[in-house]
């Protein structure tokens, strides 16, 4: 039982935190970065316990399975905690200087850390229903927080964020509608285990995927998110296209394997595959032809999450060990996009305060008036590329490997020209930062700043390239009625 | 001094090739964070480490020598690993990489006085060189791989240094061509390893057990691979990059041309053709006549391209474009002797052309010469420039006792003993022939004319010719150039190292 609290307050202290800074306001961004820190700390325990104690199942308040809220906590789960959990403790250190008013400040933490809670839960959530209430508290503190860019732009950004995310929710909360009157019950082990072959599945799986497909941003429903994700304030565009879209990615991947195996066919899993190759040639040509850093980078995650996606058919014809390496090879390619991905957008925040825009063209020789923030958006380029050491590179070469492995060599294809025209947009705003200016005596412009975006893209590159072997290990560890 | 190696080499143990890469790795690290006056700390920082990483080679070699093993492994994944060990081959591109990188920085240290972004030149600078030795001791393909793309990412700001619009192309077009390569070449790789398991190098070659409805797959890897090599090692048509990247300064031109990037490329190509394949194997499968009809093509083409480039550098580029592929014929020609000749050049190719790159950089640094037309007379004014300028362009045509007449030796005998005589002897003499009318109207030029005025002198004659630091450099990698043609049956010589390495290719 001691083990299990490890659960709860990776939900709780974030959502404790909240409370506290939305009544002591003055004190909102400790009280924010705290929680962070702390939240952080318990998501290392929490994975540290699944992996000593094995896979915790949790019912809140002692209501029997199937009733209450209940929990469960994977590998996989936890993996995703501890993932959603730096990078919100990296946004937040970096946020205690990114905001200059008091007000922001009193604006942003409350719901910041509602979105941690919402993404913790998320990922911990057991059944189907709660699923659907930490997807709208999601949606709608992301839409909130996307709204703190004050400027029309962004304001309207929002409110389509947040129509389009209702659109979202709907469609799948249709689906476990559907399900709870065919099967009574929405725990995910509960209908994995009862689910049957026939039309109301059917329509429940596509039903679900349509809506998640809108939230992850697949192509083609991919419209919403470049304005929604590069109007926000920096640290708001870094969860987002770090965390927000993973953890739709994630459900995906939950209903996929686990609660629909029964239901899923090569077919389908190619038609995904299909759209998630589009997505990484349409996302990367648009990146490339983004004249503003922010947009680039939003362009840019709508071709990442087009690489996770074209891992479904290959998972689906591969079996046992190489199934498994390839499934891990998944999960690090999107912590490799989160930490990336986070570490770019806050360094574009750096950029667009001290250069006072982020127009690519006009962005001559930043390696020396912005040194540092340069070497992050490299070192953040160099794992969105998939070049070594990073995650995406090792997640690249599984994929590789099981295009070759199964024959499936225009996934190849794919891969090389996405990678191509990813070296062209990175390298593109590279290109740029090398003009001439004088160099500045300090390394260091806005340490507070830069030092956790370089700790992100340091986590991105070499901790995940070179020390990430123990992600597979941890994958392991997974529950009863699971698919995997 | 025997005990004292001893203790050295048991206090770093095993690990040793990792210190080898780190040690320049890190300082590189550091040198970042250098400010940009403080000239002295820089200074030191980066002799330290060119020496220390040239002590440890010498232990290294050492080590290897009396019997002990050294691999250094790292998991990264789930049958993926990071594999660093030492065996004849790759202590000769190692000890090569780290004698030239201490000539390089000193040589350096004198260019780039008085420029600007120093501390981010130099720390590039270190992260190519691991880079590069990092490739040398690689056990594996994966790890080949890794260190391969690294080098490109830690070249890239080196040709873009100088910031302006003309450097920024350049380095965009190097870019574009070896992330090309670099992407076949990844695909080649896994594509190999789904067919053959993991990819260590092994002497004499891993790939001739399998069956034989794989040849033909590993015919159109050994293609991919070629061509993703191929691109660093500038062979035509891939060679593009090249002399457009000669906007770089000096040193990094020299560091390119000599050591780090094309040679990557053609150590890549001989590791591939030897302890991946199997020369035999290679042999056997066909793919080593495309390979040497496309080196021998790159020779010629290379050379004559040469003759018509009046800047000295552009000069050179094609110069090197073409003398790359001397290793690359050696090593597409089946026999022992064509080996030692190809393997031989790796050494001897690279303290040449890097005496060549230094000369012409300290013509320009000095005198404010970059034209061949402009060279009239320049023997007297710098006349231990001018020399080693000459022994290195000797050496390049061929004329003993230089270090590229053991080279072409080789490489003709070779041709002999393989039967291949009628179409490679051609092209060595062709090449030769080139090679002389593109240096020697140049030395004829430098010795023999009169002078005109200089076009823009900054370095008055003093007590030397000029910079102290910019004086040394060619002058050492020339005597060495020389000390390996004329020394070539001494023990510790590239020839013998590389006829070391041969026996143990040929099964």
């Amino acid at each position: 039982m001691y083990e299990a609290a490890s659960v709860v307050w990776v939900i709780s202290l974030p959502l404790l935190g909240a409370l506290l800074a939305t009544v002591w306001r003055q004190h909102a961004a400790t009280i924010g970065w705290v929680s962070s820190v702390l939240t952080a700390g318990c998501a290392i325990w929490l994975l540290w316990v699944v992996q000593h104690a094995g896979v915790q199942e949790l019912a809140l308040g002692g209501w029997e399975i199937g009733l209450g809220i209940s929990l469960y906590a994977d590998g996989l789960a936890a993996v995703m905690v501890l993932m959603s959990s730096l990078v919100v403790l990296g946004c937040s250190m970096y946020a205690r200087q990114y905001f200059r008013t008091q007000r922001q400040h009193e604006l942003f933490w409350p719901l910041w850390l509602l979105l941690a809670t919402a993404l913790n839960a998320l990922f911990l959530a057991g059944d189907l229903f709660n699923v659907y209430v930490t997807l709208e508290l999601l949606g709608i503190s992301a839409s909130a927080l996307t709204a703190l860019g004050a400027k029309r732009a962004a304001l309207r950004a929002a409110l389509r964020y947040l129509v389009v995310g209702l659109l979202g929710s709907m469609l799948y909360l249709m689906a476990i509608t559907l399900l709870y009157a065919a099967y009574g019950t929405l725990n995910a082990v509960q209908i994995a285990e009862a689910l049957q072959v026939n039309p109301l599945g059917w329509a429940a799986l596509l039903l679900m995927l349509a809506g998640l497909a809108l939230k992850m941003a697949l192509f083609p429903l991919h419209f919403w998110l470049p304005p929604a994700h590069s109007n926000a304030p920096a640290p708001v565009s870094a969860a987002l296209s770090a965390l927000v879209v993973k953890a739709a990615f994630y459900l995906v991947v939950r209903l996929w394997f686990e609660v629909f195996a029964p239901l899923t066919t090569p077919l389908l899993a190619n038609v995904l595959g299909a759209l998630g190759a589009m997505a990484v040639l349409w996302g990367s040509w648009s990146a490339l032809r983004a004249e503003r850093l922010k947009l680039l980078a939003a362009y840019s995650s709508v071709a990442q999450l087009g690489y996770l996606v074209m891992f479904f058919p290959l998972l689906m014809v591969l079996e046992g060990e190489a199934r498994q390496w390839l499934f891990g090879a998944m999960v690090l390619f999107a912590l490799s996009h989160a930490f990336a991905k986070s570490a770019l957008f806050l360094a574009a925040g750096i950029l667009l305060r001290y250069a006072g825009h982020d127009r690519i063209r006009e962005l001559s020789g930043t390696t020396q008036f912005l040194p540092l923030t340069t070497f992050v958006i490299a070192l953040a380029g160099i794992a969105l590329v998939g070049l070594p050491p990073s995650g995406a590179f090792l997640g690249k070469w599984y994929l590789l490997d099981a295009a070759f492995q199964t024959g499936q060599w225009w996934w190849v294809l794919v891969l090389v020209a996405g990678s191509l025209l990813a070296t062209a947009y990175v390298f593109r705003l590279l290109g740029h930062a090398f003009g001439h200016l004088p160099a500045v005596k300090r390394p260091f412009v806005a340490a507070t700043q830069e030092i956790p975006a370089l700790a992100l893209a340091l986590m991105a590159t070499f901790g995940l390239g070179l020390g990430a072997m123990s992600l597979w290990s941890w994958l392991a560890h997974t529950g009863t009625g699971a698919g995997l | 001094m025997n005990e004292l190696l001893n203790v050295l080499t048991d206090a770093l143990g095993e690990n040793l090739p990792l210190w080898i890469v780190l040690s320049s790795f890190s300082v590189g690290l550091v040198i970042f964070f250098v400010q940009e006056g403080s000239h002295r700390l820089r200074t030191t920082l980066n002799l330290l480490a060119a020496v220390v990483k040239l002590l440890l080679v010498g232990v290294l070699i050492w080590g290897v020598y009396h019997g002990q093993v050294y691999e250094v492994r790292w998991v990264i994944a789930p049958n993926l690993e990071l594999l660093l060990h030492a065996d004849a081959l790759s202590m000769l591109f190692v000890t090569l990489s780290a004698l030239l990188w201490l000539v390089t920085t000193v040589y350096a240290i004198g260019y780039l006085e008085h420029s600007p972004h120093r501390s981010r030149f130099f720390g590039f600078f270190s992260l190519c060189v691991s880079a590069t030795v990092g490739l040398a001791l690689a056990g594996n393909l994966v790890t080949f791989v890794m260190f391969y793309e690294f080098l490109t990412l830690a070249t890239y700001p080196l040709v873009a240094h100088k910031g302006s619009h003309e450097a920024r192309k350049a380095a965009r077009l190097y870019l574009a061509y070896t992330f090309t390569g670099g992407l076949l070449l990844l695909v080649a790789v896994v594509w190999l390893k789904s067919i053959a398991g993991p990819l260590t190098f092994v002497q004499g070659g891993i790939l001739d057990s399998l069956p034989a409805e794989t040849h033909s797959a590993l015919r159109w890897i050994f293609l991919l691979m070629i061509v993703g090599l191929g691109v660093k090692a500038a062979l035509v048509p891939l060679h593009g990059w090249l002399p457009k990247s000669m906007v770089a300064p000096a040193p990094v031109s020299a560091l390119l041309h000599a050591v780090a990037v094309v040679k990557a490329g053609a150590f890549g190509i001989v590791r591939v053709v030897y302890d991946v394949y199997g020369v035999e194997f290679a042999a056997f499968l066909g793919v080593l006549v495309p390979l040497g009809v496309v080196a021998a093509f790159t020779i010629v083409y290379g050379s004559t391209l040469a003759l018509f480039q009046d800047s000295l550098k552009k000069r050179l580029a094609y110069s090197t474009v073409s003398q790359v592929s001397y290793i690359i014929l050696g090593t597409a020609i089946l026999g022992p002797l064509a080996t030692v000749g190809g393997i031989v050049h790796l050494v001897h190719q690279g303290i040449m052309k890097i005496t060549l790159f230094f000369a012409a950089g300290n013509y320009a640094e000095t005198l404010g010469i970059h034209r061949v037309s402009q060279m009239n007379g320049v023997g007297k004014r710098m006349p231990l420039t001018t020399l080693a300028f000459t022994l290195g362009a000797l050496g390049m045509i061929g004329i003993p006792p230089m270090a590229g007449f053991i080279s072409k030796w080789y490489l003709g005998l070779g041709a002999l003993e393989a039967g291949v005589l009628l179409w490679v002897m051609p092209v060595l003499i062709a090449s030769s022939l080139l090679n002389a009318a593109y240096f020697l109207p140049i030395l004829y030029r430098a010795w023999f004319l009169p002078a005109d005025p200089w076009p823009d002198e900054h370095i008055k004659a003093q007590r030397w010719e000029t910079h102290g630091m910019l004086l040394w450099p060619p002058v050492i990698t020339a005597s060495l150039a020389l000390l390996a043609g004329l020394l070539a049956s001494a023990p510790f010589s590239p020839l013998e190292w590389a006829q070391l390495i041969t026996a143990r290719e040929y099964k």
